[in-house]
């Protein structure tokens, strides 16, 4: 980043400041669809971060990624899950005591790599890195992006297979337990 | 916006994935903690390509390695979500103590 202006910085911390408030609310919230969208907020504070960061693709991907899946996530909410329209509070959480201490002994560990760490200065030095990510992308790392669309085609197929209603060998929901038979 | 600052907002946003991850016991809000790890390690990742690692254009290739994996990771859970939904009208982790078929 060679552009170190104060407009860049205050952008910059508020931007941060809303993606990890909106990311700890999105396990605060009442209503499961709300926190799909507190998710989308985070995910675009992280988007403009990167903007600023000069991967202006990357974080215009991440951006349009996260909210076409968080679309299908609020719909999954109103599917399946009760409650979704947050009418009553909803804390649903187990091992919460262990969960904490894990989550603040990452934060914890990470953020002390990254404040202790030795890191090299070395800032962007393209003047167009989005082309040069497209040249790379359809050059010499070619086997990466096909491999990557590879992944993402037998994930569809996979995820056909998995939530298909009838296997190959007959009916998928065969042995399965009548609606609240399962305790 | 130094790397030090970048690099403890992706570490708050990766520590807040965990929590969530381990802590809901719905299906649906496990994955948002997923997602918001990956978010963190998409952050970090892009702060060192971007700050110290001069902006080479393979760098880049890894953060799109990460959002395949972060779709990937989306599509099949949902399509598990719905699976052990068909089958066992569970939404939360506690309903599936028993795993056999």
């Amino acid at each position: 980043m060679t552009d170190r202006s104060l407009p860049v910085d205050v952008a910059f911390w508020i931007l941060a400041a809303a993606s990890v408030v909106s990311a700890w609310r999105v396990f605060r919230a009442d209503s499961m669809v709300r926190a799909a969208y507190w998710l989308l907020a985070s995910f675009v504070g992280v988007g403009m971060i990167l903007v600023l960061l000069s991967a202006e693709f990357l974080g215009l991907v991440l951006l349009l990624m996260m909210a076409g899946e968080m679309t299908i996530m609020a719909v999954f909410m109103v599917m399946f899950m009760m409650n979704p329209a947050g009418l009553n509070p909803m804390t649903m959480v187990h091992q919460h005591r262990m969960a904490v201490t894990a989550g603040v002994g990452a934060f914890l560990g990470l953020a002390a790599v990254g404040l202790l760490a030795e890191f090299p200065i070395r800032p962007v030095t393209a003047s167009e890195p989005t082309a040069e990510l497209g040249v790379e992308l359809l050059g010499d790392s070619m086997v990466v992006f096909q491999t990557a669309g590879v992944a993402l085609l037998a994930t569809m197929i996979g995820a056909v297979a998995i939530a298909s209603r009838r296997g190959r060998f007959g009916d998928a929901q065969e042995g399965s337990e009548p609606p609240g038979g399962e305790q | 916006m130094t790397l030090e600052a970048l690099l403890v907002v992706a570490a708050a946003l990766f520590g807040i994935g965990v929590y969530g991850a381990l802590s809901q016991q719905t299906f649906v809000m496990i994955m948002m903690g997923l997602e918001l790890m990956i978010n963190g390690a998409i952050l970090a990742a892009v702060s060192l390509w971007s700050i110290a690692a001069g902006g080479p254009p393979k760098g880049s290739l890894l953060v799109v390695v990460i959002m395949t994996v972060m779709a990937v990771e989306a599509a099949i859970g949902f399509a598990l979500i719905v699976g052990i939904y068909r089958i066992r009208k569970a939404d939360m982790t506690e309903k599936v103590k028993r795993l056999r078929g």
